[in-house]
Formats: C-alpha cells, structure tokens, sequence
C-alpha cells in the first residue's frame, strides 16, 4: 500500500481529517526546508505538498508567487527539490511528500528521468497545476509505474462529464479548488464547496483535499467535515515571507508552524478525535 | 526545406485538441478548462454563422479600413538591386497595427457569447490599445494588463488606453514585460471567468486561442496572396514577417503555406546577438517546452526556468512563440532567422528615408532581412513583407537611443 493510502485508511480509522500543509520548496532559502518540513510534520501535518519553484506560477496568488521568486533567488531546481525529498526520508519513512508545481521544469527534466528519480528520492505523488488529464496520458503511465500517484485538481468550474474524466485518471486524492480565482484568494464558500464535494463524490471513490482560501482554524474546520483533508498553502508561506536570516532559526520555524499546530487543533476538534 | 514532408494537410491543424504535432495543446489549470471549452465551442459555431461572418468583414472593411494595401517599394527594391519588394501594409490599419484584426475577432466573439469584460496583455501597447479600442466601440469594460518596464517604454500607448476608457494595470512581478502581463491577465480570467472574456493577442495560449488568432489575422495572407497576382501575374517567391508571438507572421504565411514555392521567413528578435544570449529568439535558440497554455519552443534554462528576454523592441521581448510556428519549424516548412537590434534600427531608419514609411520596430526586423534576402535574389522575383505596425510608438525609442530627449 502507498503512503498516501495508508495516511488516508489510517486517518479515517480514526475519524480524523489530513492536514496537508503547502511549502515552496527553497523558501526562505534551501537550508531551511528539510528541517521546515520535519516541523510541519511535528506539528500535525499529515502529507506535505512542496511546491517547485517555477519563474512563471501562473496560478498563485501574490503570497505565493513571492514564495517562487524567493526560492529562485537561491536557484533552487527540481533537482535540488528531489535532494530535500531524499534527506526528509532519511528520518522520516512514513509521511507522504507531494510534488506540486508547473509543467515545465518537470517537462524539461524528462518525464521519465523524473520518474525515476523522484522514486529514488521518496516522493509519493505529483501534481502539476497546468497540466490538466488531456495532457497528461504519459506522465500519468509513467509516475504509475514507478509507484506514485498523479494527483488532479477539481474546480467549481468542472462539469460532470470533468469530473467524471479527472476521476479516472486521478490516483491517490483528488484535490478540490475551492473558488474560482489564485491561491490565497479571499472568497471562500462553503455552500459552493459542499455542491462541489457531492458532484465529486458521484465519481469517485478517493479521499479529497480542499484547498484555496483556506487560512486559519476557522476556515479549516468549516471545510474538514465536508472532504478527507484541507490544504494550507498561502497563510503558512505568508508566515515564512517575514523571514529575518538575522534571527534565531529554530524560533522563526516554530512560530511558522505554530499556526499549523492551532488547525490541528481546530479540525480534530470538530471530527470530534 | 530538406526536412519538409510531402504531403501535409494543413488545414487539418491544429487536431481537436488543439496540437500541432507535438506543439499546442492546453496547459492551464482546471478551473479554465470549462471556459476555454466554452470558446471552443462558441468559435465552431459562430465560425460557420453567416450573420457573424459578415459582421465580421463589414468591420474589417468599414472600421480597420481593409484591404490594407500591398505597396511596391520600388525606390527600396532598386537600392538593394535584388528582388521587388511589396509591403503589406497593416500599418494603415485602424490603430497602426495588424493586432486590430484579432481584437475585431475576439471582441465581436465575447459580444455574442454575452461577456460583459474584457482583458488583455500586452507588450508594445498595440494589443492593448487594439482590445481598448474595440472595447469602447462595443460598450464593455476593459482592463489591460502591462508591464511595469513595458509600461515605461511605451509611455504614448499606455495613455492612448486610458484615453479609450481602459485601466492599464501595472504587473510588477517577474521581468515585469509582456511575459507577467499574460501570467496576471491568466490569474484575473480565472478568478472572474465567469463574465470575463480574455483578448490574447498573440498566436499562443491554450487551444482554441492560436487557432482563432491565426484564423482572424489571415485576412492579411489572403489579401496579400490576391493582391500580389492581381499586380505581378504571379506568387511572391518570399514572404518575410517578425515573429514575436507569430500572429502578424502566421496571418501572413497560412494563406500561402499550400503554395511550395513560395519561401518563407519569420524573423525572431536577435537582441544584442544570438551567441550573446541576450535575444527574445526561441525559435533560433530555444528549446521546447510549456508556458501560457501550450508546448512551444521557450527560452529556458539548465532547469525549465523562463530567462529574461531582450530586444529593443517590446512587442518582440516575449520568451515564447506560438505553437504553429514551432510546428512550421520543424517540419521545414518556414526558415526562422534572427535580426538584432542594431540591424532593425537601421532599417527603420532606411525605410523611413527611402520610402517615407515609418515601420514599427518589430517590423523593422522584418524589414531588415528582407533587405539582406532581396539581395539575394533576382530582380524578377518578388517579396512580401509584412509591415505589421507603423512606428510613430517607437519614436521616443529610437530618440532616446540617438541621446535626443522628447517630451
């Protein structure tokens, strides 16, 4: 059984949410994001998306595209990324790590060079935001050959027939797009995600991530009954964006993930864990 | 032409799903995949729509003012001694441009598909002040997204915008040009997809975008195509365009792309040189890849990172290039060439002595090869240069380049 699948059974064996935090990858700087990731992890995170930095992240909120130009500042690649994968596992055999990024660095790499390696280096799935299942026949093959998943978005504007498609190609989860518009969006609704999850649930059997627009406790335990798991993406990196190289580095680790520790909290609170 | 195949059917391209060979396609997020079907299908059908159809060309006739001429440069010809040179004259257009023609299409395809806004790119201001334009005719919001170093150096079209009622929004991310301008117009379509009609202005994009561009701006090959047989008896042996994104040049050489023997050369910005690296060239010095929507050649680095772009020209200055060009590349079908910025200067500078026409700096690349390809050839053959914008917007470019201050 995949990472992935067993954090899910476990999860719902206990009638508990996933939180699924969302780093960039570099973010403030490299040297941080292994011991970044091993404090999500301490905190309550159950999966980890890291992003992969990308000059042009087309579907990210101002938050987030600070986040990959931060990264960038460091020249931080796909290929260092799989090296932060690799020393994450090295104490960390369980939790899984999701690759979340844009096509191109992937593309350039080679679909099957980056097959391969990200297997190598641990990495449990990947999600690439513009390449949606028209495009993605081989990279799908490809990433289930090696044993990981291909993760898909969802999104209030995803028809039926959409969502009937995603769903047959999609493994692992299925990631739900809150609202139309970037990360860090303001506008969530809660109505409009349960219309959603129904929709959703007529085509598939895999456990769903919400994401966008989801911010604090509040936010997170009004949209965790509702799906198998929420992602917390531009509130975090806002946390990393005051990043000070001048102060202490463990303190400014704690106080970031802090705020994934208060929707830990708040999500077991309501799955009543 | 070694690696051209025998026998393409280009009117089957782009396939259903919008590729040209491997090229094309539709890289976006999941939340734009309904809108774009939604253009898809609206484009299939209004395409066919005699009622659309004819609006469509009573505008292009009544409001841009086609047919644009096609000009035989003689003087020009005579001082290269080479070939005859024609030039297509989409600088006469309503608003100094060949991006009129798509704008026209779009803006009359959000009208009846009941989009209420519209938004635009742009690099040079041109698209921009096209979108602006049609937008006021048409009654309907627009906003113009521009970077904030394009917003610098074209300072006379930005205000043109304003003037047309339009809200130019200064981009500050990335190399702050033409490339962030689309990365934020995409952000702003996907948050208000609903009422909101994206005007690219380029051949590129997602699928249906390079297809319906290049469709609305062939009007310019089929002119030009007719034109040159009423006025020579014959086809251009040439046809010569800049490609930045490729909609001036993909409009030019559609029309003509069944008729091998007529040549043909897109002319990418050469910058400070291509062996320098500081050029907007993909097609001369990229590789392929995925940006905006559709795999095309990219100016990338070691890690599929986009790198900045260079050339003095900002409609040029674009790291992409639309897909069917990619295509037409390799498979042989059109040689792409690069001119730097210093040969495109002085053939602006040329051009407006000999001929008393003021090209655009991105035509001027154009017009710079094909001084140095008329040379090459015989005085009974014949090219067709697409003049796609005038230059009165480069003016304070090449100003300042000359060390003279206008205000």
């Amino acid at each position: 059984m995949s990472r992935l699948a067993k954090v899910f059974e476990q999860l719902a064996e206990r009638g508990a949410k996933a939180l699924v935090p969302y780093i960039v990858a570099g973010d403030p700087a490299p040297q941080h994001s292994v011991s970044l990731m091993h404090a999500l992890v301490d905190s309550g995170a159950d999966i980890i998306e890291l992003g992969v930095p990308f000059s042009d992240p087309m579907a990210e909120g101002p938050t987030i595209q600070l986040a990959h130009e931060r990264a960038l500042e460091h020249h931080v690649s796909l290929s260092q990324v799989l090296d932060m994968v690799a020393a994450f596992r090295q104490t960390n055999a369980d939790t899984p790590v999701v690759l979340m990024g844009y096509t191109n660095p992937v593309e350039h790499m080679g679909y099957s060079q980056f097959a391969e390696r990200a297997k190598q280096a641990g990495v449990d799935g990947l999600l690439t935001v513009d390449m949606p299942p028209e495009e993605a026949g081989e990279t799908s093959q490809l990433l289930r050959d090696a044993g990981m998943d291909n993760i898909f978005l969802l999104a209030p504007t995803s028809s039926d027939q959409r969502v009937a498609k995603v769903a047959a190609l999609a493994s692992g989860y299925l990631y739900c797009v809150s609202l139309k518009g970037v990360t860090g969006a303001g506008h969530l609704d809660i109505d409009s995600v349960r219309e959603q999850m129904q929709l959703i649930r007529q085509h598939s059997d895999l456990p769903v991530t919400v994401g966008f627009g989801i911010k604090d406790g509040e936010s997170a335990s009004a949209i965790a009954p509702l799906c198998e798991g929420v992602v917390v993406g531009s509130a975090l990196v806002d946390r990393l964006a005051k990043w000070d190289n001048a102060a202490d580095t463990d303190k400014q680790i704690a106080e970031a993930v802090s705020l994934i520790a208060d929707i830990r909290k708040a999500i077991d609170a309501v799955a009543d864990v | 032409m070694s690696k051209q195949q025998e026998h393409v059917d280009f009117s089957q391209f782009p396939n259903a799903e919008g590729h040209f060979g491997p090229y094309g396609g539709r890289f976006v997020s999941e939340t734009l995949i309904f809108a774009l079907d939604e253009l898809a299908e609206n484009y299939q059908r209004l395409s066919q729509d005699p009622e659309f159809r004819a609006e469509f060309d009573r505008d292009l006739a009544y409001y841009v003012g086609r047919p644009s001429p096609l000009y035989h440069a003689e003087r020009w010809s005579r001082e290269v001694g080479g070939a005859q040179i024609y030039l297509k004259r989409e600088d006469l257009n309503h608003t100094g441009a060949h991006k009129v023609n798509n704008t026209i299409g779009q803006a009359l395809l959000a009208k009846y598909m009941g989009k209420k806004r519209v938004i635009a790119e742009t690099g040079a201001g041109q698209h921009g002040v096209a979108s602006a334009t049609v937008a006021a005719r048409l009654g309907m919001e627009c906003q113009v997204f521009m970077g904030e170093e394009d917003i610098r150096r074209q300072a006379l079209n930005v205000y043109r915008m304003k003037l047309l009622g339009a809200e130019v929004i200064s981009v500050k991310s990335g190399s702050r040009t033409l490339k962030d301008a689309m990365n934020e117009a995409m952000r702003d379509w996907v948050t208000n997809v609903d009422d909101t009609f994206y005007i690219i202005g380029t051949a590129a994009g997602p699928h249906p975008y390079p297809m319906l561009v290049r469709d609305f701006q062939s009007v310019i090959g089929r002119e030009a195509r007719e034109q040159h047989l009423e006025q020579t008896g014959k086809l251009p042996d040439a046809l010569v365009a800049c490609v930045g994104g490729g909609s001036n040049a993909i409009g030019l050489f559609h029309p003509f792309l069944d008729d091998k023997t007529v040549a043909m050369y897109g002319v990418e910005a050469g910058g400070h040189g291509v062996a320098t690296g500081e050029h907007a060239a993909p097609l001369s010095d990229g590789t392929p890849g995925v940006l905006h929507g559709n795999r095309t050649y990219l100016m990338q680095d070691e890690a599929g990172q986009i790198i900045h772009t260079h050339s003095v020209s900002a409609g040029l200055d674009y790291p992409g290039v639309g897909p069917e060009h990619s295509w037409l590349k390799d498979i042989g079908r059109v040689n792409y060439v690069a001119i730097n910025d210093d040969e495109a200067l002085d053939a602006f500078r040329k051009l407006t002595l000999v001929e008393g026409i003021m090209p655009a700096l991105e035509s001027s690349h154009a017009i710079a090869y094909a001084e140095k390809l008329a040379a090459t050839m015989r005085p009974d053959q014949s090219i067709v240069v697409n003049l796609s914008g005038r230059g009165d917007k480069d003016i304070h470019t090449v100003a300042g380049i000359d060390g003279i201050g206008i205000d």
